[in-house]
């Protein structure tokens, strides 16, 4: 399958404000992943110890934007990728997380480190080291343009390797029946 | 029983470290070490630098909807919290004990991630420090590069988990994000074919599973004096329990011991685990520190999870994964095993069990039945704890007449182990850092000491994001004196 005159394409990954469960559906093609490695390499991703993400050809990004370091990540993917793809409901609109995004962050941040009857010493963490929280999770394409969305809670294993097959093909992707669902 | 690198004496004029993000673990988290003009390292820390707020935000749901909300805290361990939070819900709902079929076929989910979440982490995580070396190549430390040398062993890391995965699919209709459990039993009974399909291929599994155990032996033992030492300190230990000591991570009662191995409590019914457990929070990390009430913070805090769990049971209920926890038990010498590395041998133990009490229950024809939901007197309180992947996992939540939830209290696996991941860091910072030149492979150090406890720190925040690894040297004067940044650029000027 693999041509070795023909360069890799290169394929950053990361989750934001996720749960790793896009990542996980990804890993769920199995053992197509080896036959993936044929024609793609990574750059970072949660599986190499790669930190910033270099020139590639595409992004793919799990869950939105719920503070100021997602914001910097989603810029550096953005500056450095051809073709960015927004992964799952989070990415694609906020997702579970948003569901605070009617609540008021600093009553969040007092009952669950304050005044929850179980904790024996309460403070709101706030040093230096900590980013900035959002007061609202926003999905991806409300702070960067994005050229392709996913939806699934998470993408069926299927659909990714549909969509990445399609891509590294020259194809525009196209996920026929039963590879868009929104659970 | 803490080392004293927490909060430096003096902090100010320190040349501070950081080390962002930890890689190859899910989840956000990030290090920061001070160091005095000297070099010697005086305050190390896991920083959790994100929140999320579920226990917040799900006040108000109809509380049917909670066990498939808050897997969404995770998607490595979903099962985990599904099946805790309907733990706590049967409670809820009066199930005092759930129809034989419900709860043969939530311990297949169970055990189906605990074989999937377990495979992921030794083989697509962690297994590239181990084979090739701590400070080996940053090219090639990653599932990749052990695909391109080992690939058997790459193989059945995949295949492994890809079995665990079909057990979720099978129990719960979806890999990840089902919806199997509800309160007061399961949705739906296991097909016949697909029962057959998953016995076709489980002795394959077991086979590797014992591979894996093997494996986890021989690297352990080969370099033991690294292996012993490497982030070891000495703390209590706690888990669930079967009523029998067996181990079961499904179910059970709380035990915990101390650093030698005497019984703290045990046979303690989780619902009132408050009476035993309390948390602090530091201002330097959304996740909290729990500890053991009766010892207080500095003497109480404790270890979950394998290495946790294989010591603390007095047997295992299945052959094979009994025989290597012995063999563990033995290599102890009558203390318990406090070795951070540790910790992949036991959770390749458990892996076998998992492995073993799956084949089991795919034996037995109840998980086909068609008796799947109980109910009985409604309550207000619920409270569900399970032995997650990462370790001992509690839900608890309030439900008014009207259906909605009105409070939630979440302690998750991987908040347990914060204390113990903190003092790791530190004896590898005292240890390998202080009064040295910072190298990428140096720094990857730290990194396998918090892999090691296989945290998921997405749970433990509810909420995830990334940063580039960049570290910057400060002298006295606060002079940047090296920046290293950990990346394909390599170094900077």
């Amino acid at each position: 399958m693999s041509d070795p005159a023909k360069p890799k394409v290169r394929v950053a990954t990361t989750s934001l404000a996720g749960c790793f469960g896009c990542h996980m559906s990804f890993l769920d093609i199995d053992e197509r992943l080896f036959e993936l490695l044929e024609l793609i390499e990574f750059d970072r991703t949660p599986l190499t110890d790669i930190k910033h993400c270099g020139p590639c050809d595409v992004g793919l990004i799990e869950g939105g934007i719920c503070n100021a370091e997602n914001v910097h990540v989603l810029h550096e993917f953005r500056k450095n990728c051809k073709i960015l793809v927004a992964v799952g409901a989070c990415a694609v609109n906020g997702g579970l997380p948003a569901q605070r995004n009617h609540l008021d962050l600093g009553d969040c941040l007092q009952e669950v480190y304050v005044t929850e009857p179980s904790l024996a010493k309460g403070c709101i963490p706030n040093d230096p080291e900590l980013p900035l929280p959002l007061d609202k999770v926003h999905p991806l394409h409300e702070v960067v343009k994005i050229d392709y969305f996913l939806p699934g809670c998470p993408p069926p294993a299927d659909a990714i390797w549909k969509f990445l097959t399609d891509l590294l093909a020259g194809h525009t992707p196209h996920l026929g029946h039963g590879l868009i669902h929104y659970d | 029983m803490s080392s004293d690198l927490e909060t430096a004496a003096n902090p100010a004029g320190l040349e501070r470290v950081v080390i962002e993000p930890v890689s190859r673990v899910e989840g956000h988290g990030k290090v920061s070490i001070l160091l005095d003009s000297d070099d010697h390292v005086q305050q190390v820390r896991l920083h959790i630098v994100e929140f999320r707020g579920f226990e917040k935000f799900i006040q108000g749901r109809p509380y049917w909807e909670i066990p498939v909300m808050v897997q969404r805290l995770c998607g490595i361990c979903p099962v985990s919290h599904h099946l805790a939070a309907a733990k706590a819900l049967d409670q809820v709902v009066g199930a005092e004990r759930l129809t034989p079929t419900a709860d043969k076929i939530r311990r297949l989910m169970h055990y189906g991630q605990i074989l999937q979440s377990h495979a992921l982490h030794f083989f697509h995580l962690s297994s590239p420090d181990l084979l090739f070396g701590f400070d080996s190549d940053l090219a090639r430390r990653n599932i990749v590069g052990v695909a391109a040398e080992h690939p058997e062993i790459a193989r059945q890391g995949v295949l492994l988990r890809r079995f665990g995965q079909e057990v979720i699919r099978v129990t719960a209709g979806k890999r990840v994000h089902g919806t199997g459990a509800i309160p007061g039993g399961v949705n739906k009974p296991v097909a016949v074919k697909d029962r057959d399909e998953l016995l076709r291929d489980v002795y394959q599994v077991v086979a590797w599973c014992r591979s894996a155990v093997q494996l986890a032996r021989r690297l352990h033992l080969s370099n033991v004096g690294l292996y012993n030492s490497f982030g070891a300190f000495r703390s209590n230990l706690m888990s669930l329990v079967a009523p029998d000591g067996g181990m079961d991570l499904y179910h059970g009662a709380l035990r915990a011991r101390d650093s030698s191995g005497a019984i703290v409590f045990d046979k303690v019914d989780y619902s009132r685990y408050w009476e035993h457990l309390t948390e602090e929070v530091k201002p330097w990390s959304y996740m909290k520190f729990p500890y053991i009430r009766a010892l207080g913070a500095e003497q109480g805090w404790y270890k979950v999870g394998p290495l946790a769990r294989v010591q603390n049971c007095d047997h295992i209920p299945t052959p094979f994964a009994d025989a290597e926890r012995r063999e563990f038990v033995d290599f102890g010498g009558g203390q318990p095993v406090h070795a951070t590395l540790a910790y992949h041998w036991a959770r390749m133990i458990e892996m076998l069990f998992a492995a073993e009490s799956i084949k089991d229950l795919l034996h037995d024809d109840d998980i086909l039945g068609d008796d799947l939901v109980t109910a009985g007197q409604r309550r207000e309180r619920g409270v569900g704890v399970i032995e997650a992947p990462r370790g001992t996992l509690i839900h608890h939540y309030r439900v008014n007449e009207d259906d909605q939830v009105v409070r939630a209290n979440l302690i998750v696996s991987t908040t347990h182990n914060n204390q113990a991941m903190n003092e790791a860091i530190r004896h590898v910072a005292k240890r390998y850092l202080d009064g040295r030149k910072l190298t990428e492979g140096l720094l990857n150090h730290v990194e396998v000491a918090i892999r090691a406890f296989d945290p998921c720190l997405s749970c433990a925040t509810h909420a995830l994001g990334r940063m580039p690894l960049h570290l910057e040297l400060f002298d006295a004067e606060g002079q940047c004196i090296d920046t290293l940044v950990k990346s394909s650029h390599e170094r900077c000027p």
